[in-house]
């Protein structure tokens, strides 16, 4: 990654030094030689600059890493995060071996009239809701920012605020090594986290259920996880996005969570109202003509969100019975065989997906990327 | 005489939008010396130290610093260059010693001399004691011995210090200062204090330079600057006699070369161009006169800065022309 110094050495050309050299010895009378040594010193040690670069890149990357990664776990809202998850885990466990139960029991009792679906039943375990608690799907998709939040929210502000960030950036290194280090923490942080607690939600319902996983099924969880890492990811770098660009973590931590409300709570209201209002549906005719194009156009809007994206990503991979995320005509459906999408078709329909929540993270990384290389920092 | 220069700028310029903080700086700086950067406050002083240290781009010009230039080079230059800002802060919940680890580490110091370095470094600055405290509880005079510890864990040829002596109680201060002198006598280190306190800065610096609205103004010995001032017939006297009345401040009046003439308290503040005293002590000892109170001030840091502040301020409004701009007072 290119930083403020490489660039700046990058743009160096030898015609711009030998002019600045020249023009030294045209007004500076008092030390000519002096600015020759210089340059003659630079070209020597050219070689070697590009090997220590590499080096000083290294220390000081897993030096700011490792700090960060500390301040992090010693830290006080280490402990809320923790209450958080693990509540969420032990919650979410209780509700699905409770829904499971309910579900086996009206299957048996023939209350309902759909005999009660026993394949894939380790991924039931994520997916199933009851006792009026949410599964653990959807618990995170909601809960998780909260997490990246957290971890972001005041990362590059309150070092402003408290004179720190001075202290660093006048020390020998890179200056994106900062808020690398920084991401990188927190996103090691947030794998750990996630893959805790997404196995501890398996290991749970194995122990209490006995319901053994198969392979693809182990597989389908994994893949999930991922995906979760990197929705909550998006959040961290949304959060230091902010933490950047203002200057009091309160500020930022606001803006965060309006973001992540918005995101969860009213993107799907407003891609209806804009759907409903380019293709409407309300007499008949009008449902004849327009409802694929409006459940399109309001598919199209919400995967916008970050929360959307993941949360439809999610279902596909842990629900084989889904095969498609766009509206199907009756029409398409004539003559399909019901059964299970093998995993890899699973993959197909969610690869985009996880190009889109990866490109938000980037893009969201880049701009506190850019905007803290070109911010100045002076204490205040 | 111009081997030994170890910092210098050429033109450097600052421009925020259509506001100049600093306007072409040309500053040498030896190597050893302890150089004063006094000024007021937005004078653009911490604006040239971001720029010595590559933290932020001149708009025009070059510096550099032992031969590496400041933004193209700012790697090699931090390498050498110590920096204690103004509000210098510490990870509160960390305790010093592990602050001052990781300000070895992001150094590149080797692992096993980190633990032999920080305790001598603190045992330096007097902070032993305190080390194993978290430094969120560090009261400013700790912090700034501290920093101090911070910068030299680099081994910093050159150490750059912006208002190192805000809020620093006497006694503190007095130590501190004591401090930086020895960083420079003892180990060669050339400092860049930049201040708005005089008194402080004129105990320990070799050289000081002016600063006002973005220019250097003047710089030079203490000294030099106050010949020099006197040399332009400058003189400033402060009397007090009994009884005060205006017969007397008739006759100060009917002095030739009086500039100015106020009042302060019981006392007289006589600006001229020529060295008054002798006739007034002849006029007052005539007239049966009690002389209370006499002092020729200039020469004195204080003095250096008042003259070169009007001075800055009479060329930029006859510059302006708008009048607009008087009442800027030292803020020491």
């Amino acid at each position: 990654m290119p930083s403020l110094e490489n660039t700046a050495e990058e743009r160096k050309t030898p015609e711009k030094t030998a002019g600045a050299v020249s023009s030294a010895k045209e007004a500076s009378a008092s030390g000519p030689d002096k600015w020759k040594d210089t340059a003659a010193f630079e070209a020597a040690g050219k070689k070697k600059v590009s090997e220590e670069r590499r080096e000083v890149r290294y220390h000081s990357l897993d030096a700011l890493y490792r700090k960060e990664l500390a301040d992090h776990i010693c830290g006080k809202r280490f402990v809320i995060i923790l209450i958080i998850v693990a509540a969420m885990t032990i919650a979410s466990v209780y509700g699905a071996l409770s829904g499971i139960k309910a579900g086996l029991q009206a299957a048996a009792s023939g209350g309902s009239n759909e005999p009660f679906d026993t394949t894939f039943m380790f991924l039931k375990l994520y997916t199933t809701s009851g006792n009026s608690i949410p599964s653990y799907m959807s618990l995170i998709a909601l809960i998780g920012p909260f997490i990246g939040l957290i971890l972001g929210f005041d990362a590059i502000n309150s070092e402003k605020n408290n004179g720190t960030l001075n202290r660093l950036v006048s020390q020998p290194i890179y200056r994106d090594s900062i808020i690398v280090g920084k991401f990188l923490a927190s996103a090691t942080l947030i794998t750990v986290m996630v893959f805790a607690t997404g196995i501890a939600v398996g290991a749970a319902g194995f122990l209490f259920s006995g319901i053994k996983p198969s392979g693809e099924e182990i597989m389908r969880v994994l893949i999930y996880l991922i995906y979760t890492v990197i929705y909550i990811c998006f959040w961290l770098s949304m959060s230091m996005l902010f933490s950047v660009f203002t200057r009091h973590a309160a500020t930022s931590a606001l803006a965060s969570i309006a973001l992540w409300l918005f995101f969860a709570i009213f993107m799907s209201l407003l891609a209806g109202i804009i759907a409903d209002a380019a293709y409407p549906v309300q007499t008949e005719y009008q449902q004849l003509y327009n409802a694929m194009k409006n459940a399109n156009l309001n598919a199209g809007l919400n995967r916008v969100s970050p929360y959307y994206l993941y949360s439809e990503a999610a279902s596909i991979i842990m629900n084989p019975v889904a095969r498609a995320i766009n509206a199907i005509s009756y029409a398409q459906l004539v003559g399909a065989i019901t059964g299970y999408l093998p995993l890899s078709q699973s993959m197909l329909l969610v690869w985009p997906h996880l190009v889109g929540l990866l490109a938000l993270t980037f893009v969201a990384f880049e701009i506190s990327y850019v905007g803290f290389m070109r911010q100045e920092i002076r204490s205040s | 005489m111009a081997e030994d220069m170890i910092i210098r700028t050429r033109d450097l310029t600052k421009a925020y939008g259509s506001k100049v903080a600093v306007n072409h700086l040309n500053l040498e700086i030896r190597k050893g010396e302890i150089f004063g950067l006094l000024g007021p406050n937005g004078a653009g002083k911490t604006t040239t130290i971001l720029m010595l240290l590559g933290l932020t781009e001149p708009t025009l010009g070059t510096a550099s610093i032992d031969g590496h230039d400041c933004t193209r080079d700012s790697l090699q230059v931090k390498r050498i260059t110590g920096y204690l800002p103004d509000n210098v802060g510490f990870y509160a919940d960390m305790t010093g010693r592990e602050n001052l680890r990781f300000t070895a580490r992001l150094n590149g110091v080797p692992e096993n001399q980190i633990d032999s370095r920080i305790d001598s470094l603190l045992e330096r600055v007097g902070m032993t004691q305190a080390a194993d405290q978290k430094a969120g509880t560090y009261s400013k005079g700790m912090k700034q011995r501290m920093g101090i510890a911070d910068v030299l864990m680099k081994d910093p040829e050159v150490i750059i210090m912006d208002e190192p002596t805000n809020g620093l109680d006497p006694e503190g201060m007095r130590e501190f200062l004591q401090l930086i002198k020895q960083l420079s006598t003892e180990d060669g280190r050339t400092i860049l204090v930049s201040s708005h306190q005089l008194y402080q800065i004129q105990q320990i610096c070799d050289r000081v330079g002016i600063f006002v609205d973005g220019s250097l103004v003047a710089a030079g010995k203490i000294g030099e600057l106050g010949r020099k001032i006197a040399s332009e017939g400058h003189y400033v006297l402060e009397i007090e006699a009994e009884p005060c009345d205006d017969r007397f401040l008739g006759f100060i009046g009917s002095l030739e070369g009086v500039k100015d003439l106020s009042k302060e308290g019981d006392r007289f503040i006589i600006t001229s161009s020529r060295d008054l005293r002798a006739g007034i002590t002849h006029f007052l000892g005539m007239n049966n006169y009690t002389l209370l109170h006499m002092r020729q001030k200039g020469g004195d840091l204080d003095e250096i800065y008042r003259v070169y502040f009007e001075q800055a301020e009479k060329e930029e409004e006859k510059n302006a022309k708008s009048g607009k701009h008087g009442g800027r007072k030292k803020d020491a």
